[in-house]
């Protein structure tokens, strides 16, 4: 138990570089899946391919690889330099972006034709219609799902402390090559990471009954 | 024609999984068979030559031959096991390994967990950067930079005690690798590791890095054991070690490695 207390407030410094990461790379993700979603609704095919590449790319290898890609790969040619925070937020923001761009398209594609008629009788442009009548009620009905990818996301954030950064997941390692404390530094990291996950779902359900579809 | 890729593909997956199937091998016992005596597991890290590392699917190095020796002068048998440094000490003490060898320093933090036996080895740490850099050539000139270690080693240690006197950014890895290549390209400035290790990297590998100053500490590696409950183990180990050293089959391992001192 002392050995939590003593811990604690390294652990904490890792759990700030945690939420930070994740919130950068999460709306970043966001913006990324929005632009892939409409790329792959667009009427050009070329657009469209390009999306489908991307998304395909990313879901089909492990994030991990795409990490030791990005920090170790890149960064070893002679043109390309980032730091290990940059590497890490493009990882989890571009990973996201791939699951929040599949989850937007079927969310659009969900909605009944109907409404995009009655837009266009209104005299309403595809744009509009796309702003004002389509995506807001497609969020609404995509916000369980959205929540969902993003406990995924911040979870994923654990695997960026093998190119050291110094997140929650490092400082736990840290902290147990300094006092072999294992068992009582992993519950310590655990129940952290536990209690922001759960207030994510918290937000999420209370977003949920407020902006219900009626 | 669709049905027919596919299938296609399929077949194709099999027939290279049944090719995997057959080459996997670990290595195991030295000797294959279990004797009457107890199989003690030796925890390594295979990432640091000259004393640990891998070639095909066989573990050489100082520590893996000096351990086998020990083992065959006292009788007993080994297994090794692979894995992170920093893992090797919470193995012991999960009951999964009973013998450390791995370069390891003594430390007073290291010895209220494990037993130490007699040096074997003196190592010390030494300051490296990227070849070509005159920027750095000692501690004090680290101000401002960034420092990558090793989780769990006294490299790691020594740069977090002398952090705020330097005035650098610290980095934490899990492998030589890493660390490596976080100064071959740029993420860091500097790191530091155990001279030995280092220099053998150096002269061995195409490393593009020097080593700068002297070195920074005298470190002694010792081989480890699961704290108060290994003294019969811990006395066979000394013993083999002394007499590895009697009958010049310690200098002989050595000079395998690093070649006449």
């Amino acid at each position: 138990m002392d050995v939590i207390i003593e811990s604690f407030p390294y652990l904490l410094e890792g759990l700030k570089v945690t939420i930070y990461i994740f919130l950068v790379a999460i709306i970043l993700g966001f913006i990324i899946g929005l632009i892939m979603a409409l790329m792959r609704l667009s009427p050009w095919k070329v657009l469209n391919w390009i999306a489908k590449i991307f998304i395909d790319a990313i879901r089909g290898t492990p994030i991990l690889v795409q990490l030791f890609f990005f920090y170790y790969g890149l960064n070893s040619l002679e043109f390309i330099s980032m730091d290990r925070t940059t590497a890490g937020i493009i990882t989890v923001a571009i990973n996201a972006g791939a699951y929040f761009a599949e989850i937007i398209r079927a969310g659009i594609q969900s909605m009944d034709k109907g409404q995009t008629e009655a837009a266009r009788s209104l005299g309403l442009t595809s744009s509009q219609n796309m702003r004002h009548i389509i995506l807001p009620q497609a969020f609404r009905r995509m916000l369980p799902t959205f929540t969902n990818q993003a406990i995924i996301s911040f979870k994923d954030t654990s695997l960026l402390s093998v190119i050291g950064i110094a997140d929650l997941t490092q400082k736990g390692q840290v902290e147990i090559a300094r006092t072999f404390e294992a068992f009582n530094i992993w519950l310590a990291v655990g129940v952290m990471y536990f209690i922001i996950i759960y207030l994510l779902s918290l937000l999420s359900s209370f977003l949920e009954r407020r902006y219900k579809l009626r | 024609m669709k049905k027919i890729c596919l299938f296609s593909f399929l077949f194709a997956l099999m027939v290279l999984l049944a090719a995997c199937g057959s080459s996997g091998s670990d290595e195991g016992n030295a000797s294959g068979e279990e004797g009457d005596g107890k199989v003690y597991k030796v925890g390594i890290d295979t990432t640091y030559p000259p004393f640990e590392f891998q070639e095909g699917d066989e573990y050489k190095g100082i520590d893996v031959d000096l351990i086998r020796a020990i083992a065959e002068d006292q009788g007993f048998e080994i297994q090794l096991e692979a894995m992170d440094f920093s893992g090797i000490i919470p193995a012991m003490q999960a009951g999964e390994l009973d013998i450390a060898i791995a370069g390891m320093s003594i430390t007073d933090e290291r010895k209220e967990k494990v037993d130490f036996s007699d040096p074997y080895f003196e190592a010390g740490l030494s300051l490296v950067v990227a070849d070509g850099n005159s920027e750095i050539t000692s501690l004090e000139d680290l101000k401002g930079k960034t420092v990558a270690v090793k989780k769990g080693t006294t490299g790691a240690t020594f740069a977090q005690e002398n952090k705020d006197k330097y005035g650098y950014e610290i980095v934490q890895v899990n492998d030589s690798t890493s660390m490596f290549q976080e100064v071959g390209n740029g993420t860091a400035d500097a790191l530091i590791e155990d001279y030995p290790v280092i220099s053998y990297a150096i002269a061995e590998s195409d490393l593009k890095l020097q080593v700068v100053g002297d070195r920074l500490n005298g470190d002694n590696y010792g081989i480890a054991v699961l704290k108060g409950e290994n003294d019969e183990l811990l006395k066979k180990i000394n013993d083999g070690l002394a007499s590895l050293k009697e009958s010049g089959k310690y200098d002989e391992i050595l000079n395998t490695y690093l070649g006449e001192q």
